[in-house]
Order: structure tokens, then C-alpha cells, then sequence
């Protein structure tokens, strides 16, 4: 040991160990590097993704997400806990790297911390140090007593992972300890008579561990000196050289992994980047088979999930019981991963990712069918870690295999040669708007040569044949034709939208929809587009090229409600609240959540409550599109899930707006038990109910020529009225 | 081992509305959507799955016209090696011991051995596997729902019988089987994999080419002919709801509790 006869040099006690610390430094820097090298191999064997573009939109983005952390405060206790855990490691770093150099160099000052600077810079991080254990504690404690249930891992997916987060957050709390110790042993000594004292941050960490050794001798102080150093030293590069192999990793992954971030969320991942639609022909294999085939983006997002379980307690499809936890697809592509490209030793890889699990595979797929792509998951994660893609590239890779459900093959082999997935006859698409009596009220065109119009309704498969979703489209119609919109149909000329025909993994039939409908649509010579399936609006939107701009059909209401166009009656049944649900490919995929609240609260007299679950939150009904035809494994529908907390919200009517939405919701009111305490309707349905049409409703304060122009639009019969 | 499906194109049922056309000598045939026999797809799934586990080939073929080739290709995408059309003018209007002799005349120039037939057409009789077999006097098994391959001569196959029991034959190879749809889950045939062999050539084999009679064969040789084609008028007992569907679903419930059925 040092040999200490005074406080003055106090550095000179590491003195003896720097042949040792200069080893630990090298030892740990090299085994870091050597890891992370390691770490690196799949990523660049994965795919091409191309995440370079836009530096500064994405440095933007680093600062909310990453600096900013965004996204914590939506879990208010766990959120705010890692906001001061990051703040503190941020603060910590340059201390920590000091801290590191004086072991080799003992003189030595990181630069801009030597005048006046330092010690401020010192009490921020004594408080900063403080603040990082006491979090660590309350986590342990957490982890230990309170125990919140998205950490639990059910059986099937494996052991618990709390013995491994308990052990990281020790190793944190003892390296901030340890940095603790090493500046009260230092300050402890120095405030020894006849040495000038350096100030603590009053009631810190090392503030009362200072006061705790003020009667300790020196060569106590030395010994305590240097051996908080060594621990904190060895804890460092442990910790370091640990996080690679588990959810710490988001340390050092986390900024990579939200600068690289997609920022065209909405649009659907290509088959392979840099391949364009007419050479995918040549791209021999489909999707995701192996683990290579994800792209190193989706491999950067495999080690950066913290495994905070925010995406699952949001999925609907876990919280029903079905076989899918996003929460898992990452951690067990990450196992995967570690276990097929090992630090030590070769990669072997090739196995099938879906499959069974007695031939290594990781996925079952009724895992991979579950998925709704509601996007609640990714909504959630703090990291922005991307699940949609990564599903519908799985399921590319099982279409392309055949392995698909037998429930799918027979919509499919429709979609394709019948553009629908029901199976019926293109000349009967456009039925819904040819009966007689709903004709004489309101006169829909088909568009043809001579036919021409201003705007295209494009009504989409389930609105066009299914019975009950008829009235959507009438009410639609109907609205269209009340605000005086010069519009018209393709009638047996539309194909199915092909949104869940691409989210479902086939491609290529998607490719054929699309083609055809853009086709049909530039023929037609439309200026604009409205549709009131948001699945169609939002393929529209972001799935098809070169088409006139699309807007939902709660869009329109809501600008020709403001422009005074739509006035509407009080509503009749005073008993009646309402809740509006958030489809979710309205909501979460295009950020349409007020157009149609303003809508409702345009109805006088009308009470609406809002779920818990709402806006980006809201609850997916049971998915949309081809999802209608799955048969999942669950427990429950999500469905009767989201007509509960309807009713929990104190509602009696569910407005919703997508037809998907009311096959499912109207369903679950039925299942739940909820028929006479609960109805459904559709924006579009209520909307129609209360427009205010014929008679001089003064009450409105309307003017005669005002009153002369609506009377000459479409009359409406109450059996059209829903 | 070699294997020989034998496929047929129909009007897919689920999405089409089947209408008699004005002669009412058989269906309106217009706007027809087609595709493979549903039970000639479980046959070429299960040769697939033969040829997985034991090797050979998969060779699939067709008695029709230029307009069939789209099931060929579609069953080529699913994984067949071959694909054959069986065209001629002479074949038009075989009836199936006709159709059964133009398939024996293929067999009989290549080396299969095994065959399969879907149990049935679904705009047919369940005729021509058996007829086939006969000709070509080899054994035959009906209604097959599993098959396992013995050794290189002898399969086990079992087919299901009335009331939900199974019966398991030993057949000796080469030999005939008529498949049972639901003998295994068909692999989906996407559209990428229908382009990629859009370009593949398909042999046409013709009456000469496999030395079939045209006597015996078309109309010449049919000693079955259609004489009448129309919907069964209503019979006693058979009742159609046409309510909406809740006034359905209501009406079954009332009638189902009024027999008996409920308690």
C-alpha cells in the first residue's frame, strides 16, 4: 500500500496503481471494442436498408427521443425514473472519463473543467451520482416488491428476466457508490486541519460519506482512496463489457438506433430497398426466412430494446391471449442472434426463423398472423423500435413458402380473380348504390368516358358488398351529395384497396390491385379522392403512387361543418353518450383524431365521454381486411375488450369510422352481452341521421337562398337513414 | 418415385353465381372465374409431400384446351416438375370412360408409379380414377385421406369411412388413388410464384401423340350423353329464409327449438 504522509498530493495514491489501471484500461477498451466487432458481424451480413439520408431531420429527432426522451413520460413512474437516470449518466460521463484518465495521469483536468467550471461541475455530478443510486434502489424495489406486470414473462417465452435487471442495477448502484466514496475519501482528507477544503454538494452521496470518514486517519483514507477506485474502475469495464450481452446494450445502442430510425413510418417497408417494383421479379426469395434477412436496421432495433414491456402492454393481441408479444419478437430474434453469432467462436446461421420449435425455429406462425398491425407497439417505444415491418417482412417470407393459413388461401385466390376478397361478381359492385329507391333519394355515378367527375368516392371491397357496411357507403353518398360534391364511383372497375393484401405479405397480388385501381382512377380523371374505409384511405395515401390526393371522409365533414355547409339537429335521445373509437389506421397511422370529435361535438345536444384507451392509444377492434377471415388462437376478442371499456367510459352508443371497426365492434356488443345497453354507428351513419336538410330551420340562422340551394340537394327518405 | 396427377379445371364455386344459360343444356359460362379441381389440389399437395420425403417427380396433367394451361402453371408454382396439357379436337366431348382412355394412353408413355385423381370433379361423377385403373389394370383405392410409403413397392393408404372410422389398405405400387380433400393442408400459390413460371413451356400431347384411338374417344366414342341440365324445383321439407340475416339466424333457432333440436 501507498505509503501516506500527507493529504496534499492526493492523487499520488493511485500512483502505485497505475501499471495496474493503465492494464484494466487497456484490458477493457480492447475486450469492449472486440465485443461490440462481434456484435456488429449480422448487421452486416443483414439486408440493405437505407437509414442515411435527411442528417439534420434525424438529428432533430435524436434531441426529442433520444435527448429529449420523448417518449418516457407516457409511462409517468418508470418514465420519469429513466429520465433521471439518463440525465444523471449524461452528466456523469465526462466525470467518469476523468476519473478514468487520473488513474494513468495523475495531474489530470478534463479541459474547460480547470477554473470555475470544475467545481460547479463537481456538485452537479455529486447530486447527479446521488440521484442515479437512489433510482437504482426504487428500481430494485420495483423489480423486487411491486413487481409490474408487463415485466412478468409468461412460461413460453422462457425464464424471468428480473435476476439479470436486478443485477445491472446493483452493478450500477455500486458504480455510483464507488465514485462516491472516491470523492468523499479525497475530500475527507482534505478537510483535515491545514488543507484547503473542497466543497461537497450539501446532503449528496459523497457529502455523507465525507462526513462519515471525517475522523478517519489518512492511511484509512488512502486505502479507501484507491480501493473505491479499483472498484469503480473494475465495475466500469465490467459493465461495459456486460451490456453487449443483454438489455443494457441500449447504453450504447440507443442514439444509433433513433438517429437510424425510420421517419416515413407510415409508408410500408419495400420487399428489398433499392429494388424497385419492376425488378422484384428478378429478387428470387421474399421476406423474412432467416435471420440475415432482416435488414441491419432491424437488427440494431433487436439489441436496443431495454425490454421495458411498454409494446405488449399495449398489443391487443397479447392482451387477448393470442400467441404474439412484440415484446418477444425482439427478444427472440436478439437470443437468436447472440446465440448464432457468439463472441467466441463461428456463426453458424441458416435456420428457418418460422417454423417449429424442435427445428430451432423462434416463431410459430399463428405468432406472426396475430399481429393486427395496429401499431400500439410502436407508438409506445421509447426507442422506436419498428414491429410492422419486421411482420409483414415475416409474412412476405411465409406467403412466398405457401405457408399460409387455409382461412387466408380462399380470400386470396379471390382477391385475385375476383378483386375481392368475397368472392363475388365485379358487375354487382357498385349495387349498393343502384337500388331503385336509394337511386331516386340520391343519384350516385359510375364513372365511365362520358361520365366524368370532380371527385372519386372509392367505397373499397367490405363497404361495396357487405349488407350492413351498404349504409356506410349510402351515408357517405349521401353527405357527398348534401355538401354538393360532383362525385362518382368506379363501381365494377375498383379492385379491393389490397391494404391488408400487402400488410398480409403478398406482394405481388398487392401490386396487381394497385396497378389496376391507379389505372382505372387516372382514367377516370378525378381531381381528388374520399374515401370513408380507412384502410383504403390510408393504402391511398401512402401504398399507391402518382394518384390525386385522398382525403377520409371525416376530413370532409369536419371542414364543410366549420364552413358552415353541414349543420346538424339536436340529437333526439338525450340518454344517449357517446364514445368515439379510434380506428386505428385513422388515428395511429394518419393522426386523424380531432376531424372527427369536432364533428361529433358539432351535433348539439350531443355527450360524448372519452375512453381511457383513446387517440394514440386507442384499442384495436380485431384488425380489418383479411384479418376478418383469420382464425386466431386467443382467449378473447379484442373487440369485446374495447365495447367493455366503452362501457366503462359511461358510453351507450360506440362511433367509430371504418367498416372493419363495425363488423367487429357490432359483433362484440353481441358476444359481450351489451345488445340494448350498447349500439355502434358509424361517423358517416350519424352524421346523415343529423343533417340538418329540408324546411327553413331558422334556428340555424340560414338565409333564403341558402335554404333554396339545400333544398335542391338529395331529399332524404328516413329508410336510407340508419 | 414418379408421380402423375391428374388435374382438372372448374368453375370455382365459391365465386361464382351458377346460372343456367338459355338453352338450359348447362351453365352460363361468361363471366366464369376457373381454377383447379379443390380436391386435384390436395392430390398434387400430397404427391408434393411424397416426393419431399421419398424423391421423384411430380408430373401434372390435364385433358382440355389452351384456357387450362392457367391450372397447370398455378400447380407448377406449387411446386410440380411437369406440366402437361392433353388436347385434341377428337377429344371434345368424351364422356369419362373417354376421358379415362386418354389418360391411360399418357401413362402408358412414361413410367409413373403412382397416380393420383381428386376424389371427384366438382362438375363431375367420380368417374374416371376408377375407370382409369381398370384400363390400365393396376390397383385402385378410393376416398384416400393418408398415404404412407412402405418400401419402393407397396404403399399404406387409409381412407375414412361412414360414421367417422378409418380403414387402412396395403396397395401395390403402381396403382391408382383417388384423393380425399382434408388428407393435408395445400401450400398457398402466390402470384409471384405464378409469374415465375408464366414462361415455362408446357408440352401438348395430341391424340396421335399418344396413340389413342379417336374412335373411341369425343363424341364419337361417348356412350354417356347429357340430356338435360336445371335446378331441382323445391322439394317437400326444404325451406329458404330470405330475411336479413338476424331474422334468419332467429327463424333457424325457432325452427331447430320447434323439432326438437334445442332444448
Amino acid at each position: 500500500m501507498v505509503d501516506i504522509q500527507s493529504a496534499s498530493q492526493m492523487t499520488s495514491w493511485l500512483v502505485a496503481g497505475q501499471t495496474l489501471f493503465l492494464t484494466i484500461h487497456l484490458l477493457g477498451v480492447l475486450c469492449f471494442a472486440y465485443i461490440v466487432a462481434k456484435r456488429l458481424v449480422p448487421l452486416i451480413r443483414g439486408q440493405r436498408d437505407f437509414r442515411f439520408d435527411q442528417p439534420l431531420i434525424r438529428l432533430g429527432r435524436v434531441l426529442k427521443f433520444w435527448l429529449g426522451q420523448w417518449k418516457q413520460p407516457r409511462y409517468r413512474l418508470a418514465g420519469t425514473l429513466h429520465i433521471f437516470i439518463f440525465a444523471g449518466f449524461l452528466l456523469l460521463a465526462v466525470r467518469a472519463f476523468s476519473v478514468l484518465i487520473v488513474g494513468v495521469s495523475q495531474n489530470f483536468v478534463m479541459p474547460g473543467l480547470a477554473g470555475r467550471a470544475g467545481p460547479a461541475y463537481n456538485i452537479i455530478t455529486d447530486y447527479a451520482a446521488t440521484i442515479v443510486f437512489l433510482c437504482m434502489v426504487i428500481a430494485i424495489i420495483r423489480r423486487l416488491i411491486f413487481k409490474p406486470a408487463r415485466y412478468a414473462v409468461p412460461a413460453r417465452y422462457g425464464k424471468a428476466h428480473t435476476a439479470d435487471a436486478i443485477f445491472l442495477l446493483s452493478l450500477i448502484a455500486i458504480l455510483m457508490m464507488a465514485d462516491s466514496l472516491f470523492a468523499a475519501a479525497k475530500a475527507a482528507a482534505q478537510s483535515q486541519p491545514g488543507q484547503s477544503v473542497e466543497t461537497l454538494a450539501a446532503f449528496s452521496l459523497p457529502w455523507m460519506l465525507q462526513r462519515a470518514l471525517v475522523s478517519a486517519s489518512l492511511p484509512t483514507l488512502g486505502t479507501l482512496y484507491f480501493g473505491a477506485y479499483l472498484v469503480h474502475e473494475l465495475t466500469f469495464y465490467f459493465l461495459l463489457c456486460y451490456r453487449p450481452f443483454g438489455i443494457q446494450f441500449h447504453v450504447e445502442t440507443s442514439l444509433f438506433n433513433i438517429y437510424f430510425a425510420k421517419l416515413d413510418r407510415e409508408i410500408l417497408k419495400p420487399v428489398r430497398y433499392g429494388v424497385s417494383d419492376e425488378h422484384l421479379d428478378q429478387v428470387k426469395s421474399f421476406g423474412v426466412k432467416t435471420f440475415e434477412d432482416f435488414t441491419w436496421k432491424h437488427m440494431l432495433d433487436f439489441y436496443s430494446c431495454a425490454d421495458c414491456g411498454r409494446c405488449s402492454d399495449n398489443c391487443p393481441a397479447n392482451a387477448v391471449g393470442r400467441p404474439l408479444s412484440p415484446r418477444f419478437i425482439t427478444i427472440k430474434a436478439r437470443d437468436y442472434s447472440f446465440q448464432h453469432y457468439p463472441v467466441i467462436g463461428r456463426a453458424h446461421n441458416g435456420t428457418p426463423l418460422v417454423g417449429s420449435k424442435d427445428s430451432g425455429s423462434i416463431y410459430s406462425a399463428d405468432e406472426i398472423w396475430s399481429c393486427t398491425t395496429c401499431g400500439a407497439c410502436e407508438e409506445e417505444c421509447p426507442l422506436l423500435v419498428e414491429y410492422i415491418d419486421k411482420i409483414v417482412d415475416l409474412r412476405r417470407g411465409m406467403v412466398d413458402d405457401g405457408n399460409v393459413p387455409q382461412s387466408l388461401q380462399k380470400p386470396l385466390k379471390a382477391l385475385e380473380s375476383r378483386g375481392n376478397p368475397y368472392g363475388k361478381m365485379e358487375k354487382k359492385k357498385a349495387d349498393w348504390a343502384n337500388a331503385k329507391e336509394f337511386q331516386q333519394t340520391c343519384p350516385v355515378k359510375t364513372l365511365g368516358k362520358s361520365n366524368g367527375a370532380n371527385t372519386l368516392y372509392f367505397v373499397d371491397s367490405i363497404t361495396s358488398y357487405d349488407d350492413r357496411m351498404q349504409s356506410i357507403g349510402r351515408a357517405t353518398a349521401k353527405i357527398l351529395n348534401h355538401v354538393g360534391e360532383n362525385f362518382g364511383i368506379l363501381g365494377a372497375a375498383e379492385r379491393d384497396s389490397g391494404h391488408e393484401v400487402r400488410r398480409f405479405g403478398e406482394e405481388t397480388l398487392f401490386m396487381t390491385l394497385r396497378d389496376h385501381n391507379v389505372e382505372a382512377i387516372r382514367t377516370s380523371g378525378v381531381r381528388r379522392i374520399v374515401t370513408a374505409d380507412p384502410h383504403a384511405f390510408n393504402a391511398l395515401k401512402h401504398d399507391y403512387k402518382d394518384v390525386p390526393p385522398v382525403e377520409h371522409i371525416s376530413q370532409v365533414i369536419a371542414r364543410e361543418v366549420k364552413a358552415g355547409k353541414i349543420k346538424f339537429s339536436p340529437v333526439e335521445n338525450e340518454n344517449s353518450v357517446y364514445a368515439y373509437h379510434d380506428p386505428c389506421y385513422l388515428g395511429r397511422h394518419n393522426q386523424i383524431y380531432d376531424d372527427p370529435r369536432d364533428v361529433l361535438d358539432a351535433i348539439p345536444g350531443l355527450k360524448r365521454v372519452e375512453m381511457k384507451r383513446c387517440r394514440d392509444r386507442s384499442f384495436c377492434c380485431g384488425g380489418g381486411g383479411l384479418m376478418l377471415f383469420y382464425e386466431p388462437k386467443e382467449d378473447q376478442r379484442m373487440g369485446v375488450k374495447r365495447v367493455q371499456m366503452a362501457a366503462e367510459a359511461g358510453a351507450n352508443v360506440m362511433v367509430t369510422a371504418c367498416p372493419f371497426c363495425m363488423v367487429n365492434i357490432e359483433d362484440a356488443i353481441k358476444v359481450a352481452g351489451l345488445e340494448g345497453k350498447m349500439t355502434a354507428i358509424d361517423l358517416t351513419e350519424l352524421v346523415d341521421q343529423q343533417i340538418a336538410r329540408e324546411g327553413p330551420d331558422l334556428k340555424f340562422g340560414l338565409k333564403k337562398e341558402e335554404q333554396a340551394a339545400e333544398s335542391k340537394e338529395c331529399v332524404v327518405t328516413s329508410s336510407n337513414a340508419q | 418415385m414418379e408421380i402423375l396427377v391428374c388435374a382438372r379445371r372448374v368453375p370455382d364455386t365459391s365465386e361464382n353465381e351458377i346460372q343456367l344459360n338459355g338453352a338450359g343444356n348447362d351453365i352460363e359460362r361468361d363471366e366464369l372465374v376457373y381454377s383447379i379441381n379443390e380436391a386435384d389440389n390436395y392430390a398434387v399437395e400430397e404427391a408434393l409431400q411424397i416426393v419431399t420425403r421419398v424423391g421423384g417427380t411430380v408430373t401434372v396433367a390435364t385433358v382440355g384446351g389452351e384456357d387450362d394451361e392457367e391450372i397447370l402453371r398455378r400447380e407448377m408454382a406449387m411446386g410440380a416438375n411437369h406440366g402437361v396439357l392433353i388436347s385434341d379436337e377428337v377429344f371434345g366431348g368424351s364422356d369419362g370412360r373417354g376421358i379415362a382412355t386418354i389418360l391411360k394412353g399418357f401413362v402408358q408413355k412414361g413410367h409413373y408409379d403412382l397416380i393420383l385423381t381428386g376424389i371427384q370433379a366438382e362438375d363431375g361423377g367420380a368417374q374416371v380414377g376408377g375407370m382409369l385403373a381398370a384400363l390400365l389394370d393396376y390397383p385402385f383405392a378410393s376416398l384416400v385421406n393418408s398415404i404412407e410409403v412402405l418400401d419402393g413397392k407397396k404403399l399404406k393408404v387409409s381412407r375414412e369411412i361412414e360414421g367417422g372410422n378409418k380403414e387402412i389398405n396395403e396397395i401395390d405400387l403402381p396403382c391408382v388413388l383417388s384423393i380425399q380433400t382434408g388428407i393435408n393442408e395445400p401450400r398457398y400459390v402466390g402470384m409471384k410464384g405464378i409469374r415465375q413460371v408464366a414462361s415455362l413451356p408446357i408440352p401438348t400431347y395430341g391424340a396421335s401423340d399418344l396413340g389413342v384411338d379417336p374412335g373411341l374417344v369425343g363424341e364419337a366414342g361417348a356412350k354417356v350423353k347429357r340430356v338435360d341440365y336445371f335446378v331441382p324445383p323445391q322439394g317437400k321439407g326444404a325451406e329458404i329464409l330470405h330475411g336479413s340475416r338476424e331474422e334468419n339466424v332467429d327463424k333457424v333457432l325457432e325452427l331447430v327449438t320447434a323439432k326438437g333440436g334445442l332444448k
